[in-house]
C-alpha cells in the first residue's frame, strides 16, 4: 500500500470540480484508492463520496492507493493534489 | 386580469399564452412491478442516455458558454457515480417499484445527504441531485425535455436547469418564467446570453397554464388574462419597439458616419467569448474594450498562459480583421478575485488594483503579455492598460513588455512586432497630462465610469450620493476635451469606452470633439450608430 498525506491550501477546499478531476484520475487506475478526511473515507472514484466529505482550505487529507498499480497512481494523484489543492 | 410582479433578468415585452413546463418528477407516482431485471435495464438505458445528452450538450456549449459549461460535465458525472447507481437498483429490488420512482427517491436520498453537509457551497450542490434525477427521469418517459413547444410560448416553470434553458427552441419561446431563480443564477446568465426576455422571482400558479398573459419584463411585471384594453396598450409598445428594431436592423452594414463625412469607429465592450457572438449581430466594427478580468475572475487560481492565449487566440480569430483591443487585467476595487490575496483596504478605489498590482506582480502581467503577444498573429490585437496617472507607469510597462518580447523572440515563438499599444485615461491625473502621455502611446480610451467617480469624488456604488451625481458635469466634459484634443495635437486617435459612449444625448457632443471611437455594449451599437448618423 502507498499513501501520503497533504494540507489544503486551495481556498475553495475541493469542491465540486476539482473533486470530478480527482475522481477522474482515480478512476485510471485498478488500484483501491480512498482519501480519508476529517475522521471520514471516501472511495476516490465515486464523486459524490468524495464532495460529500466537504474538504475545505486547511484539512489534512491522506489518500492511499492498494493495488497493482498502487505506485504510479499514488505518483500522479499526488502531483495532481500538490498543483491543483 | 391579474397583475404579478419579478425580477426582470432580460429586458422585452411579450403578448403570448402561458405554457407550462411540468417537471415530472414532482408527479411521479409509485408502481409495484414484477419484472425487477426489466426495471434495472429500463434505468440503466435511460441514465446511459442521459450521460451521454450531458456529454454533447457539454462539447456543444463549451466553446460558447466557456466555464458556464462545465455543470453539464459534473451533472454527467454524478450520474456515472457507482453509489448513486446502486441506490437506484437497490430501490428497485428491495421495493419492485418503477425506475421513474426509484430514480426520483434516490435523488431525494441524496439531496438530504448534500443539504444537510455543514459548507455552504457544498449544500448548494444538493439542487444537482435533484437535477440529475429529473434529467433521467425525463430520459425514463422518452420526453426530450421542452423543445416539444409547438407554437411560440410564454414559457413557465418553478425553477429551468442550465441544460434545459440552453435546449430550448429561440424561435417557439416568447418569455420565460420562473419561481425562482436570482439575477445572477445559470439560467438568467442563459436568457441574456439568448436574449430571451426572462423574469425571476414570479409568484407562478398551476392554473395560469394555456392562459394568455403579458410579460413587460421592462417594468418587471407580468400581466395573465388581460383585458382588451391592456391588450391593446401593450401592442401598441410591441409594435413600437418591433418598429425601431426594424429600423435598427436596416443600419447592419452602414457606415457610422456624420451628415459631415467624420467617420467613427463604432466598437463593442464584451466580457466573455460568449459575447462575440453579440458583436458580429449587432455589427460592431470591432471591440473596443475586451474585459480581461473574465479570465481571472472564472478560474480558482491564476489562469496559466495557455489558457489565457487559447481565449485571446480564438476572440481575435472570431474577429478576423476587425480590432480587438484587450484591456490587460484590471482587479482591485470592486472586482475581487480570492486567489490573489489581496489585503482589505480602507479605500479600494484609490487601492492597489489594475496596473498597480501588474507593476507590482510583474510574473502575473508577464504570463498575460506572453499570452497576448502570442494571439496578436491571429488576428487584429491593440493592448490597453488600465489605471494609468503618470509617464513612470508607461516606461515601466515597456520595460516588461520588452522583456517579454525578447523572451518569445528568443524561443522562436511569433508575434506581432508593432502591436498597438493604448491606455485608458480613467483618472483626472491622465486626463490632465494627456499632452505628455500621448507622445508614449498608440491611442486612448477614456474610460467615463472611473474618470466621472474620481472627479467628482463620488462612489457610484453608494445610493446617497445619487442626488449628487451629474453625468454630464462639466468638469467631466472639460477632461474629455483636453484628451481629445491632446491626442489629435499629437497624432493619435481617442475613443471613449464607458458608459457615457452610449449616452445618445451626448453622441453630438463628441462628434464635435472629433471623437475617433466609441464602444458601447453590443445591444446598443446600432442605437448609436443611428445617432451618430443624424449628428451634424
Amino acid at each position: 500500500m502507498k499513501e501520503f498525506t497533504y494540507v489544503v491550501k486551495d481556498e475553495n477546499g475541493i469542491h465540486a470540480r476539482p473533486a470530478g478531476q480527482l475522481v477522474k484520475e482515480a478512476r485510471e487506475y485498478n488500484s483501491k484508492i480512498v482519501m480519508f478526511a476529517k475522521d471520514k473515507e471516501a472511495d476516490l472514484t465515486k464523486l459524490i463520496q468524495v464532495m460529500a466529505l466537504a474538504v475545505k482550505q486547511g484539512d489534512e487529507i491522506a489518500i492511499t492507493a492498494e493495488g497493482e498499480d498502487e505506485a504510479a497512481a499514488i505518483e500522479n494523484i499526488e502531483a495532481f493534489v500538490r498543483e491543483n489543492l | 386580469m391579474k397583475s404579478v410582479n419579478g425580477n426582470s433578468v432580460c429586458l422585452g415585452v411579450v403578448i403570448g399564452k402561458i405554457q407550462f413546463y411540468r417537471k415530472n418528477a414532482h408527479e411521479i407516482s409509485k408502481v409495484i412491478l414484477e419484472d425487477i431485471e426489466g426495471e434495472k435495464n429500463r434505468y440503466l438505458a435511460a441514465r446511459d442516455k442521459a450521460i451521454q445528452e450531458l456529454k454533447e450538450l457539454y462539447e456543444n456549449t463549451k466553446t460558447s458558454l466557456g466555464e458556464d459549461a462545465e455543470i453539464f460535465e459534473m451533472h454527467g458525472m454524478l450520474l456515472e457515480d457507482e453509489d448513486y447507481n446502486d441506490e437506484v437498483l437497490n430501490i428497485i429490488d428491495r421495493e419492485h417499484t418503477n425506475a421513474e420512482y426509484a430514480v426520483f427517491q434516490a435523488g431525494e436520498h441524496f439531496y438530504d445527504i448534500f443539504s444537510n453537509i455543514e459548507d455552504e457551497y457544498m449544500k448548494n450542490r444538493a439542487i444537482d441531485m435533484r437535477h440529475i434525477s429529473e434529467k433521467v427521469i425525463l430520459s425514463l418517459q422518452g420526453l426530450h425535455q421542452v423543445t416539444q413547444l409547438k407554437e411560440p410560448r410564454i414559457l413557465a416553470a418553478d425553477d429551468l436547469q442550465p441544460s434545459e434553458t440552453v435546449q430550448l427552441d429561440r424561435n417557439m419561446l416568447l418569455a420565460f418564467v420562473t419561481k425562482k431563480g436570482s439575477s445572477n443564477s445559470h439560467t438568467a446568465i442563459l436568457a441574456r446570453t439568448m436574449n430571451i426576455p426572462a423574469l425571476v422571482n414570479v409568484d407562478i400558479d398551476k392554473g395560469w397554464d394555456g392562459k394568455l398573459a403579458i410579460v413587460d419584463a421592462n417594468t418587471g411585471c407580468m400581466i395573465i388574462e388581460p383585458d382588451e384594453k391592456t391588450i391593446e396598450k401593450y401592442q401598441r409598445i410591441i409594435d413600437e419597439q418591433t418598429k425601431q428594431d426594424d429600423m435598427l436592423q436596416e443600419l447592419k452594414g452602414k457606415e457610422s458616419v456624420t451628415q459631415n463625412g467624420h467617420k467613427v469607429k463604432l466598437y463593442a465592450n464584451i466580457g466573455n467569448l460568449t459575447d462575440l457572438n453579440y458583436v458580429i449581430e449587432n455589427d460592431a466594427e470591432g471591440v473596443g474594450l475586451f474585459r480581461s478580468e473574465f479570465i481571472y475572475l472564472n478560474s480558482n487560481d491564476y489562469p496559466t498562459e495557455e489558457q489565457s492565449f487559447e481565449i485571446y487566440k480564438k476572440a481575435a480569430e472570431a474577429l478576423g480583421q476587425k480590432r480587438l483591443i484587450i484591456r490587460t487585467l484590471d482587479i482591485g476595487a470592486d472586482k475581487k478575485v480570492d486567489y490573489f490575496n489581496l489585503d482589505e483596504e480602507e479605500n479600494p478605489a484609490l487601492g492597489y488594483r489594475a496596473i498597480r498590482i501588474c507593476l507590482k506582480r510583474p510574473e502575473i502581467f508577464k504570463t498575460q503579455l506572453r499570452a497576448i503577444l502570442r494571439a496578436s498573429i491571429y488576428g487584429n490585437i491593440s493592448i490597453m492598460y488600465p489605471m494609468i496617472t503618470s509617464v513612470e507607469e508607461i516606461t515601466s510597462i515597456k520595460t516588461i513588455v520588452n522583456e517579454v518580447r525578447a523572451e518569445l523572440d528568443a524561443e522562436k515563438i511569433p508575434s506581432k512586432k508593432d502591436i498597438e499599444q493604448g491606455i485608458m485615461i480613467e483618472t483626472p491625473a491622465a486626463a490632465i497630462i494627456s499632452d505628455v502621455l500621448a507622445k508614449e502611446v498608440d491611442f486612448f480610451s477614456i474610460g467615463t465610469n472611473d474618470l466621472s467617480q474620481y472627479t467628482l469624488a463620488i462612489d457610484r456604488m453608494n445610493d446617497k450620493l445619487e442626488d449628487f451625481f451629474d453625468s454630464h458635469h462639466e468638469a467631466i466634459l472639460r477632461l474629455i476635451e483636453l484628451t481629445v484634443k491632446n491626442a489629435h495635437n499629437n497624432g493619435i486617435w481617442v475613443g471613449i469606452c464607458g458608459e457615457l459612449g452610449s449616452d445618445t444625448s451626448l453622441t453630438q457632443k463628441f462628434m464635435d470633439m472629433g471623437i475617433d471611437e466609441l464602444s458601447v455594449s453590443p445591444s446598443k451599437v446600432l442605437k448609436v450608430r443611428q445617432i451618430i448618423r443624424s449628428c451634424k
